[in-house]
């Protein structure tokens, strides 16, 4: 083993903070296209153009999603299983909408009818809207505590219900996410298109920019005064096999900022997310699309680090039986799938950076819409 | 106790949702080899028409290609979603191979086929082929993984029960790896899924013949569909011949099901070809057999016996009480109140805990079953023979009729008379559905032959669910059908559009329903020329 078992089970949750991450910024950005797609196009050959600068992306991106749940299910069986299934019909309408993306882009221009045209847009928005507004909704339900327990066979119940999940705080953490990703969204297209297509890219940045912006400060505000957290009195020693019903956790105001005491630096987190926000809102003003951009992927690590760093080493509190939350230490695999995990994850994440990169090489460009009635036959 | 209904609506779900998505599956693993032949002819002679050949096809590949992203989606939500104690019992093992998926196979497939779609303009001819190669690549690896999993649940090697964290951990990747149900079914499936995309371009190409149109176009496709068809379906035969021998080695109920072998024979045993399994009686009317046969397919031996159900059910009612043993061991020791006995207990009858575990469907504590409880739950080891000896029949029928088609097809190619045979070229166009006929009841076999077990012999289907209600699952069920009925719709009906219009759907100006020549042969045959769109 490369690692031992404490180190391999921190490597994993900065790693599945990665993928996370890596989704925010390659998948929340053409989804933060398609959830602008109807406002910012508006007429068909406007809408084509936005659709063609993800394009020949899109299905890469979606992996990191993809691959960012098979991570959790392989590296955190018990949270993929407690929460995929305690979060059921969230996660049912989340794949309801993910339907629509691979067959919106793919059959959206296959026919050369308007009424058709305009709904598989719709079903764009839908698509790339609701996953990231719900992802939020989850994680203001992680921040809360999430109402499950184990039986003695260590099957999870879950005993809250769906609407038991769109409470106030867990809504407004829903915006924060939401707008974070359709910022990321706008910067890309200011990039990646002209004239007036970019122009209105570019308003959306500063309205989204500063809706995230005082969103993710009311969110930081109320998880400070209203929100209880949780903290471990008396756990087991993080080396030992996972078991996540042994150890002591009380319900404390004021717990999830503690980490930020404990280690000041966690604090760059939020300042990152905040700083970067604005930042991206300046540069487009500015004209600076390409920084803006990289501006606005700054703002998906600063606000998911945020999360995780408040609730570390939580990752799925349980409200009605505190000490049976899923931690870093007791909700991991085995030493030897972690190990087997981080050594796949070292030698090909860096070879998927690299294609990536080509592929981005090869189809950069600003796409017009000269381009796209050159190429109608072969553009989406 | 979980209510019966709704371990069978969330088995409904999957067998659904898993049947569906393995309907766009195939041909997206084997129509990518056949874009990579197309394009490296193309890159190789320059002549248009295999460029053309690629982009057409290319273009039927991705109204398939959505779908199979698109459902695949489900497959990887559904073990979290409606399988929550079957990934917490096993997600240690089986998560690895899919995480892995993920970052070999799926990345690689994804981002090339994409640029394998937009690409043509930006791409030199030799980056273009090297695109499709690694998308091809990308989604048998895809299926390399997937299958390893899947043979992890058939055969769950390399991996050991934890009583501390009351789940399944693994103890050797590599064992898991070439764990040999999985390699197995590895060749097998993806074979399956050449011969679907060669019957699918032999079938459209036989259309374009029969109606006399873009015959150069129709003439090239149909070469490549039955050359590679013929050999796919070949691997196809034999790899399935092989799975066969791994059953009657690990898995010998389901082998026995598939056979309606109900109790054993003398070695070597008859095969029956056809006949009527009766599951009341568990005996098998009219059979038609061949001696020998079966015990030389499953054993490759004259002296070794394969094993009938009866016995199987006797031998696991003998594991069913000894799984009770580990099952009362395992609650005392999990309770703190285990003795040494009981460890040693424990460990002496561990490897049948997964047996004691069938019991919870009766009973809630495994240990005070009733005898009568127990011949329940020993009978309930056997799947429904009727079905299985019949899907299996349907699958082998299928796969025969294509081989004699492709060989036949095939010679008369060769012999340039395949044309002059129009009732075989109907055959190709109408026999389109044959492979996922035998694909579907293929699955169907190898999954529904593993019942009653989620994760053979390890973790029964009934307990692997999650903890949801049946209303839950009515109203999901539902959304999904509803869902994917009306994909389907979409997606038959722009697949049919682009088959009919073929490739003057490229819009070169070169073919039937664009030029007033008509797409013949001399005019696809032209050099390279730059394109008009």
């Amino acid at each position: 083993m490369v690692l031992d078992y404490e180190t391999l089970k921190f490597v994993w949750w900065v790693l599945v903070g990665v993928l996370l991450v890596g989704f925010a910024i390659m998948d929340g950005m053409d989804m933060g296209v398609g959830a602008l797609l109807p406002f910012l196009g508006k007429n068909d050959p406007e809408r084509r153009v936005i659709i063609n600068t993800v394009g020949p992306h899109w299905d890469g991106n979606q992996v990191w999603f993809i691959t960012a749940g098979g991570a959790i299910f392989a590296a955190w069986p018990a949270v993929y299983a407690a929460s995929f299934s305690g979060f059921y019909f969230a996660m049912i309408l989340v794949l309801f909408a993910l339907f629509l993306r691979p067959v919106g882009f793919d059959y959206r221009s296959k026919l050369d009818n308007l009424q058709w045209r305009n709904t598989w847009d719709w079903g764009l928005l839908v698509g790339s809207a609701v996953p990231p507004l719900v992802f939020g909704i989850a994680f203001g339900n992680l921040l809360q505590g999430v109402p499950f327990h184990y039986d003695e066979i260590m099957r999870p119940w879950y005993t809250g219900s769906f609407f038991g999940l769109l409470n106030p705080f867990a809504l407004l953490v829903g915006v924060v996410s939401l707008s974070m990703i359709i910022l990321h969204g706008a910067t890309f297209l200011q990039l990646r298109t002209e004239k007036v297509i970019a122009d209105r890219a570019q308003k959306a940045v500063t309205v989204i920019g500063l809706i995230f912006i005082a969103t993710f400060a009311l969110a930081g505000i109320w998880l400070a005064l209203g929100i209880d957290g949780f903290e471990i009195v008396k756990d087991r020693p993080h080396d030992a096999l996972p078991v996540p019903i042994g150890k002591e956790v009380i319900i404390a105001e004021g717990a999830w900022l503690k980490n930020y005491s404990l280690y000041p630096m966690a604090m760059l987190a939020p300042a990152l997310a905040f700083a970067a926000a604005a930042l991206a809102i300046l540069f487009s003003r500015a004209g600076r699309a390409g920084w803006a951009f990289f501006s606005s992927s700054l703002v998906q690590l600063g606000t998911i680090f945020t999360a995780g760093v408040s609730m570390f080493p939580f990752v799925m509190p349980s409200s009605i039986n505190p000490g049976h939350s899923l931690t870093v230490w007791d909700a991991s695999s085995s030493h030897l799938t972690l190990n087997v995990m981080f050594i796949s994850a070292v030698i090909f994440v860096p070879i998927i950076i690299a294609y990536t990169t080509w592929n981005f090489w090869k189809m950069w460009r600003v796409v017009t819409v000269k381009e796209i009635e050159e190429q109608s036959h072969l553009a989406y | 106790m979980l209510d019966p209904d709704f371990v069978d609506l969330s088995r409904w779900q999957f067998a659904i949702t898993a049947l569906y998505h393995f309907l766009f599956v195939p041909l997206t693993l084997g129509l990518t080899w056949i874009l990579v032949i197309m394009e490296s002819v193309y890159v190789m002679t320059g002549k248009q028409v295999y460029k053309d050949m690629t982009k057409f096809w290319g273009k039927l590949f991705g109204i398939n290609f959505a779908l199979g992203v698109t459902t695949g989606l489900t497959m990887e939500f559904e073990f979290g979603t409606n399988w929550a104690y079957y990934s917490h019992y096993v997600g240690d093992v089986f998560g690895a191979p899919l995480a892995i998926e993920g970052l070999m196979a799926f990345f690689l497939e994804s981002t090339f086929v994409g640029m394998f779609f937009l690409g043509w303009e930006r791409l030199s001819k030799r980056q273009h082929l090297m695109v499709t190669f690694l998308t091809a690549l990308g989604t048998n690896l895809s299926a390399l993984w997937i299958l390893i999993a899947n043979g992890w649940m058939q055969n769950p090697v390399g991996a050991e029960f934890s009583l501390e964290t009351m789940r399944m951990e693994m103890t050797s990747f590599s064992e898991v790896f070439f764990n040999p149900v999985a390699q197995v079914k590895f060749i097998h499936t993806v074979s399956a899924g050449y011969v679907a995309a060669s019957m699918f371009v032999a079938g459209i190409s036989a259309y374009y013949l029969l109606k006399g149109r873009d015959l150069g176009f129709a003439r090239r496709s149909m070469a490549i569909a039955l050359g590679f068809g013929l050999a796919s379906i070949c691997s196809v035969i034999v790899l399935g011949d092989e799975s066969g021998y791994e059953a009657g080695e690990v898995q010998q109920m389901k082998l026995a099901a598939m056979e309606a072998e109900w109790h054993t024979e003398e070695a070597p045993a008859a095969f029956t070809v056809i006949g009527y399994p009766d599951d009341e009686t568990m005996e098998t009317k009219g059979a038609i057999k061949i001696p020998y046969a079966l015990g030389i397919i499953a054993t490759r031996s004259l002296d070794e016996e394969v094993t009938g159900i009866k016995e199987l059910v006797a031998h696991n009612e003998q594991r069913i009480r000894a799984g009770m043993i580990a099952f009362g061991a395992m609650t005392a020791i999990r309770a703190g109140e285990g003795t040494e006995q009981d460890k040693a207990l424990f460990e002496a009858n561990k490897k049948d805990l997964g047996y004691g575990l069938l019991l919870k469907q009766f009973t809630p504590d495994v240990v005070d079953a009733t005898e009568e409880q127990t011949a329940l739950a020993a009978r309930g080891t056997v799947p429904d023979v009727t079905l299985m000896f019949w899907t299996f029949r349907i699958m082998v029928a299928s796969g025969f009729l294509m081989l004699l088609m492709f060989g036949l097809g095939f010679i008369l190619m060769a012999r340039r008379r395949l044309e002059s045979h129009r009732w075989l070229l109907r055959a190709f166009l109408y026999g389109i559905p044959l492979p996922w006929i035998a694909i579907e009841t293929g699955w169907f076999v190898a999954e529904y032959g593993r019942q009653p077990w989620a994760i053979g012999e390890v973790l029964p289907t009934f307990l692997a669910t999650s903890t949801l209600t049946k209303t839950d699952l009515i109203i999901s069920l539902t959304g999904f059908i509803a869902f994917y009925t009306i994909l389907a719709v979409i997606e038959m009906y722009l697949m049919f559009k682009f088959a009919r219009l073929g490739p003057s759907s490229l819009h070169t100006g070169r073919y039937h329903f664009e030029s007033p020549t008509g797409g013949t042969a001399t005019l696809a045959d032209a050099p390279a020329a730059p394109l008009k769109d």
